[in-house]
């Protein structure tokens, strides 16, 4: 067996805060996402132009970057506020930026510009006809993409979501870098206080390849669940 | 020089951050951040053309342990390799006492090593598809003029495969730009290693970050750029005539 | 006037393309029996006239009346458009629309896609639809394709499909946009079959088509329509035995 020296148990809190981190980025950037793109295909220039700015900033900065600037800057830009706010009314408040929240944030924001892009590839993939058809049957707009246009999209969306989902599981990594116990500072830490940098690391490298491997899965299943209808001729 | 020194300098006196001294950290961050990005890619890019033509061998001990490093290296996080090669080459016994030491004991080897593999594994695989794609009739049309499989690799598949092959690669190559951000996690003073520095000097995270910021944004514009001309050149001759 | 409303009144209806004007102040009056067909040369505005009607385009003046109600309309910087899209998402549950190319819904079956609107629009018990929809698939020969996906059906199915999916919202009126403009011409008699069969049990219908014995045989009105404006209009007799413009001549006289 491989002597963990006791860090086994924090090693699987940490890949539960991994899993957790990433399924909360997911759910942030699919909701920022489908806002993103909507705010793209709009008339509306204003909503063109800030989906445009969010997506190009995003993708032209590094995500650490990013990450330092939302959690070390969103920690004084609160304090600014609670300040003003105990200045001015006398309130008392004090929050404190978690890790947590701050790291589900950050990558939600990164990978909402990323999944814009490919669901805006992907509604446009939806035949217009599709949509002419439901609106000529006295569907409104919300019926409309609820029955019709989503899981349409979805079936064109689903290799670029996978694939922003793996990436999205090895970007969690750099939030141990602002100080929360991932899976990956748990095995930094043990890798100094023990040093056997090889067991713990490819543990984690292990942990990783284990939950890309079932995603895959899982996603070729839902593929092949939106799938449904296309593909075989008569 | 002195008197463009003297201007701006003038023009930070009344910056209590900017000052020329953190301006020059930057600088020396970009530099930085330049050598390593630039260095793990050309290596990585030399070392994926013979591990992208063996990934697709018909024998399996040889596309095998190169398909496993692929996987591996692009199934994990670069933070992860770079943990696992700094400190597994600091805590190799007796390390220390060697000269492998004298350039291992800097994190920039390591990180350089780390960079390297990692780009290497995502190039190869870029390189792979492109081959993979090549159209049948040229490889036929190599085979009926007599040409060897060596002669054939080298003036028809890899030439047509790495033009096919440049848009993705102008990707990876912003995506290595910003992965290198992480060199800072190992005490690099990279870009984003001045920009943490800053931080931690003056505690003005936006000055900070939102600078560093500016300079990849125009560094990723660049590259951007400089791979739309490349693709124009190279590609010229896969558009349609007059179209 | 008559007690039961007039199920499609349309007046005066114009419509812009940039700058060219496509329809050119077009009224129609569909009584509850009407089998109305459109002809005309491509370009002539017909399919844009049909596509007014159910607002799926937005004439730029005229008025719709569904049903004894008028539909309102407001102006915005995009150009005129209904005051309220409730009204026009229930105008249209009364006017059923097919689709040049079927355009059903490509992830469902076709029962699900017959039983969408009535369950999802109209509210009825998913049981009742189902009911129904099984009794519409026999009437168009469709009985062993309710769950087939109309990737796995022909043209013709996927059509006579679409008509059902049109049926089962107890439409007042029907649309039917060349209906058989994209079928190979081996699968168009089914399908005119089953329209024939609706005309005759009395559907309002309005209809743009290029099958012109099929329009001579069925219509209780047909309307020439050239270049946005009505030309000649009246019985089939009439149109296609009369005709007194030189255009409808033209148009109708045998291609070489």
């Amino acid at each position: 067996m491989i002597d963990l020296h006791g860090y086994g148990p924090r090693l699987l809190e940490g890949a539960l805060i991994t899993t957790e981190l990433a399924v909360l980025s997911l759910a942030l950037a699919i909701v920022l996402g489908l806002i993103t793109a909507s705010a793209k295909m709009s008339r509306s220039r204003l909503a063109h132009a800030v989906g445009t700015l969010y997506t190009t900033i995003i993708r032209g900065v590094p995500d650490l970057v990013l990450m330092m600037l939302l959690f070390f800057g969103g920690q004084i830009g609160i304090n600014t506020i609670t300040d003003a706010l105990y200045a001015h009314f006398g309130w008392d408040i004090f929050i404190n930026v978690n890790e947590f929240v701050a790291g589900v944030l950050t990558i939600g924001l990164i990978f909402g510009a990323y999944m814009g892009e490919t669901f805006r590839g992907a509604f446009l993939a939806v035949e217009s006809g599709q949509i002419e058809a439901g609106r000529a049957y006295g569907m409104g707009p919300w019926l409309v993409f609820r029955r019709i246009r989503f899981p349409q999209m979805m079936r064109h969306a689903i290799p670029g979501l996978s694939n922003n989902w793996m990436v999205l599981l090895k970007t969690t990594a750099l939030v141990s870098v602002i100080g929360l116990s991932d899976m990956v500072r748990v095995a930094a830490e043990a890798s100094k206080a023990t040093r056997e940098p090889f067991t713990f690391m490819i543990i984690v490298a292990a942990i990783y390849l284990l939950i890309a491997s079932v995603s895959e899965w899982a996603f070729a299943r839902l593929q092949k669940r939106y799938d449904v209808g296309y593909g075989e001729t008569k | 020089m002195e008197a463009l020194l003297a201007r701006l300098e003038a023009l930070l006196a009344d910056n209590s951050i900017f000052t020329l001294q953190t301006l020059s950290y930057y600088g020396e961050g970009l530099v930085t951040t330049v050598q390593l990005v630039f260095l793990s890619l050309v290596i990585g890019l030399v070392m994926a053309v013979p591990l992208a033509i063996g990934r697709g061998s018909r024998h399996r001990w040889i596309s095998l342990p190169i398909f496993l490093y692929c996987y591996v290296f692009r199934g994990t996080p670069l933070l992860v390799q770079l943990y696992l090669i700094y400190y597994g080459v600091v805590f190799v016994e007796g390390i220390q006492d060697t000269w492998l030491w004298l350039i291992l004991e800097k994190p920039f080897v390591p990180a350089l090593i780390a960079f390297t593999l990692n780009t290497a594994a995502y190039t190869t695989e870029i390189f792979r598809g492109a081959i993979k794609a090549t159209p049948r009739g040229e490889i036929e049309a190599a085979r009926a003029y007599g040409m060897s499989r060596g002669l054939m690799l080298r003036r028809i598949v890899l030439p047509s495969a790495f033009r096919r092959a440049l848009p993705a690669y102008g990707n990876e190559v912003i995506f290595m730009l910003h992965a290198s951000a992480i060199a800072s996690v190992v005490t690099i003073m990279d870009l984003t290693g001045a920009a943490r520095f800053v931080y931690a000097r003056y505690y003005a995270p936006f000055d900070a970050f939102l600078f560093v910021a500016a300079i990849y944004l125009c560094l990723t514009f660049a590259i951007l750029y400089f791979f739309r001309w490349l693709e124009r050149r190279l590609l010229a001759h896969l558009k349609p005539a007059g179209g | 006037m008559a007690d039961t409303p007039i199920p499609l009144q349309v007046r005066n209806i114009k419509k812009r393309f940039g700058d060219t004007e496509v329809l050119k102040g077009l009224s129609l009056e569909a009584h509850q029996g009407d089998v109305i067909t459109l002809i005309g040369a491509s370009g002539s505005g017909k399919s844009t006239f049909l596509r007014c009607m159910n607002l799926l385009e937005q004439p730029d003046e005229g008025e719709l009346i569904v049903h004894g109600e008028a539909i309102r309309f407001k102006e915005t910087k995009h150009g005129r458009e209904p005051a309220d899209w409730k009204q026009v998402v229930r105008m249209r549950a009364r006017l059923s629309m097919v689709f040049q190319n079927f355009n059903l819904w490509a992830h469902m079956t076709l029962l699900e896609n017959i039983i969408e609107a009535p369950v999802h629009v109209l509210g009825k018990p998913r049981q009742e639809a189902i009911a129904h929809a099984r009794e519409l698939l026999e009437r168009v020969g469709l009985t062993e394709r309710a769950d087939a996906y109309p990737a796995q059906m022909s043209g013709g199915q996927q059509q006579r499909g679409a008509i059902a999916r049109a049926l089962a919202m107890d439409p007042e009126v029907m649309l039917f946009d060349e209906p058989t403009s994209a079928l190979d011409p081996e699968l168009v008699g089914d399908v005119l079959k089953v329209m024939r069969d609706l005309a005759d049990e009395g559907r309002t219908m309005i209809l743009v088509t290029h099958e012109m014995a099929f329009a001579r045989d069925v219509s209780s009105q047909v309307i020439y329509l050239h270049q946005g404006v009505i030309e000649e209009a009246g019985p089939p007799e009439a149109v296609f035995g009369t005709p007194r413009s030189e255009r409808l001549k033209q148009f109708l006289a045998p291609k070489h």
